[in-house]
């Protein structure tokens, strides 16, 4: 404090005054930086892990899909050149389409029948708790048993809807060998397999709904539907923005299915976009091209839920 | 007393319970419970956690079903009816509220599923929204509003509809001290305004002492009591309603019949000490023990030489206007004394005690006061 000496009292406290304010803002500063520091201690264990797994795939994947590599060999980088093939490619644009109305076939179903078990199931009867399991049950099934389960009941020869199409007297069909309906078997087995999950969200939503607001809803006249429509569904909004975005990001992915039950057959009719991939880079070690495939799923699968998000968020009540 | 399968209450009632029981399994939650209210009558049921007074409530509004017995709304059975179809609105303690509709929107709600004009609901939100003050909260969420206006808007929603019978379920349970006040006198001031019948469920017994015509003292599954305010204070039924109204509650002390003739007995406490109180002998029960029931108020402090008996004070509680004392009599009974703001004792003091003959009561050993009425 050398110019306080100089200037007496009143200087002497102004700068004592300033001095003391810049030291507890230089502390305030440091301790908010070791508050930061310590924070971040605390996320570094997940964010290595995100980092490691998630982040560095990506963008390595984004870079091999500009290259021309080969699994087993090189790589070249060619730019853009694999996606310009991917357009021109008409078994991709099949996959394409395939994933799209594979999409379109099970996603609104499973979030309707969902939504129909949980609210036929959310009750404590004994009837219900049993169904609720075994709604579930199928859930925790590999994709393998499930496949051969529905293979059973779908080959034309001697398969349960065969014998029971048989006993009507009319003719067994081939779903998995017709290309109009090799995709929805699968889609019809899919939504079997996985309408447990979609259940189980909607029933923990709905216990969650003030037992008051149904009777407040009974005391205003409200009957069932106006009920669903007035009490239930509003208050489970965001439960089916959930499911759908789940659900739309899991049946993107069409895989296990499509590989077991037909092996994307006939003539390409069920052929999902990860299978596509997963056949170009493991079976014709292109793996450079099936990068560029799967950034583009990757980027349909981004979009489709983004859209479905906002949309649903730019009707929530403020 | 119990009252068992009798119809309380005065007059031709505008809502009748003619021995209501409702079980859940082995469980009685109401027993046999007959009552009737007058159009225009604002009954409070009072009670504690588990006696059935909400029971009571939901069954009326139809929320629960009822094994045995009769409800009727003007005359005309309603318990086989749905509740939308009975007549009765309620306001729930959380309020329920539909979170995602406006205040119009929950105001509005019950009328349209009735299928009522557009314009006659318009005429009807407004005239309840000037009532209550919630003119300028009806485009809001409930989400934006605060403690107070959410139960104003869960009373709108009730009055709008018109009902018969109104009915409130711990409404003031969820608000602070202060709120709870000024709601109480305002629901007050909206049963003057509106004169409909309305039962409020509350376990508090300021609320029900401040806003009853009749108050409801039920315990147990069971109506213990019913009579104006003043009546369950001064006249109690049982020595349970005796020691539940009042605050601090009525001192119960054990004694044995000395003697007396007519309407004039003596009663002699554990100490020796013997007590005049008003109970005609032909109710007194031959044998059996027999308890003395002294208000606070009804107790007072007095020289150690001029009381009928004497104590030492054990604790002392200055509350600014008033004092509560709290004695050991030799016997070893324990009494409150309710004494004013200039109160002198101090703890370990002893003190002359004198009751006061006319506000003594006697209960038998089933608890029933055998006190004569008046």
């Amino acid at each position: 404090m050398p110019r306080a000496v100089i200037a007496g009292c009143r200087a002497k406290a102004v700068a004592s005054h300033g001095q003391t304010a810049a030291t507890s803002t230089r502390r305030a500063w440091s301790a908010s930086r070791s508050e930061a520091r310590s924070g971040l201690l605390f996320v570094a264990p997940y964010l290595i892990v995100f980092t490691v797994l998630l982040i560095y795939p990506l963008f390595s994947g984004i870079w091999l899909s500009l290259h021309k590599a080969d699994l087993f060999g090189g790589s070249q980088f060619i730019g853009a050149q694999n996606y310009a093939r991917l357009f021109r490619d008409p078994v991709f644009l099949t996959a394409v389409r395939n994933t799209l109305y594979f999409v379109l076939l099970t996603v609104p179903p499973l979030t309707l029948i969902g939504l129909g078990l949980a609210l036929a199931l959310n009750n404590r009867s004994r009837w219900s708790t049993l169904l609720r399991g075994l709604f579930f049950s199928s859930s925790v099934l590999s994709v393998t048993i499930v496949t051969l389960i529905w293979r059973m009941v779908l080959i034309p020869d001697g398969g349960l809807i065969a014998n029971l199409l048989t006993a009507i007297g009319r003719s067994p069909v081939a779903f998995l060998s017709d290309a109009h309906l090799a995709l929805p078997a699968i889609a019809m087995t899919t939504i079997w397999w996985c309408i447990g999950l979609p259940m189980m969200l909607f029933l923990a939503a709905l216990q969650q709904v003030p037992q008051d607001l149904y009777e407040a809803a009974t005391l205003d006249n409200a009957g069932w539907w106006r009920t669903l429509a007035s009490v239930t569904l509003p208050s489970i909004r965001r439960t089916a923005l959930v499911v759908v975005i789940i659900e739309l990001i899991l049946q993107f992915q069409l895989f296990g299915q499509a590989q077991i039950m037909t092996l994307g057959g006939p003539n390409n009719a069920s052929l999902p976009m990860v299978l596509f991939i997963y056949q170009v880079g493991f079976q014709r070690w292109d793996i450079g091209y099936a990068a560029a495939a799967s950034e583009i799923l990757f980027g349909i699968i981004l979009v489709a839920a983004m859209t479905q998000y906002f949309a649903a968020r730019g009707r929530e009540p403020r | 007393m119990r009252r068992r399968g009798t119809t309380v209450g005065g007059g031709v009632g505008n809502l009748a319970l003619r021995g209501v029981s409702k079980r859940f399994g082995s469980t009685a939650v109401l027993d046999d419970v007959s009552l009737e209210i007058g159009a225009g009558e604002f009954l409070v049921v009072l009670g504690p956690s588990g006696c059935g007074k909400s029971t009571l409530l939901r069954a009326i509004a139809g929320l629960e079903t009822i094994d045995a017995g009769e409800i009727e709304i003007d005359g005309a059975r309603v318990d086989h009816l749905p509740p939308g179809k009975r007549g009765v609105a309620m306001v729930f303690q959380g309020y329920a509220l539909y979170p995602h509709m406006t205040v119009r929107g929950n105001i509005a709600f019950g009328l349209k599923n009735i299928g009522t004009e557009r314009a006659e609901i318009d005429r009807r939100i407004s005239a309840v929204a000037r009532m209550l003050e919630i003119e300028h909260l009806l485009e809001r969420l409930p989400a934006a509003l605060s403690g107070g206006q959410r139960q104003r808007v869960a009373i709108g929603r009730a009055i709008v509809k018109e009902p018969k019978v109104f009915m409130f379920d711990e409404p003031l349970s969820n608000l602070d001290a202060a709120l709870r006040s000024r709601t109480r006198q305002e629901i007050a001031n909206l049963h003057r305004r509106i004169r409909k019948a309305m039962i409020f469920v509350t376990h508090d017994q300021t609320e029900a002492m401040t806003l009853a015509d009749r108050i409801v003292v039920m315990n147990q599954q069971r109506i213990e009591q019913v009579g104006t305010p003043l009546q369950v204070y001064r006249q109690p039924a049982t020595i349970f309603v005796a020691t539940f109204i009042g605050s601090p509650a009525m001192n119960i002390l054990p004694v044995t019949r000395a003697s007396g003739s007519g309407t004039l007995q003596w009663v002699r406490l554990a100490d020796g000490t013997q007590i005049e109180t008003t109970a005609c002998e032909a109710s007194l029960p031959e044998q059996g023990a027999l308890r003395l029931g002294l208000r606070p108020e009804s107790v007072r402090l007095c020289a150690l030489g001029d009381g009928q008996t004497k104590a030492v004070v054990d604790f002392v509680e200055f509350l600014g206007d008033k004092t509560h004392v709290f004695l050991s009599l030799a016997g070893g009974d324990h009494l409150v004394v309710l004494d004013g703001a200039s109160c002198q004792v101090r703890a370990g003091e002893s003190v002359g005690v004198m009751f006061d003959r006319a506000a003594t009561h006697l209960f038998d050993a089933e608890g029933r006061n055998r006190r004569l009425p008046g």
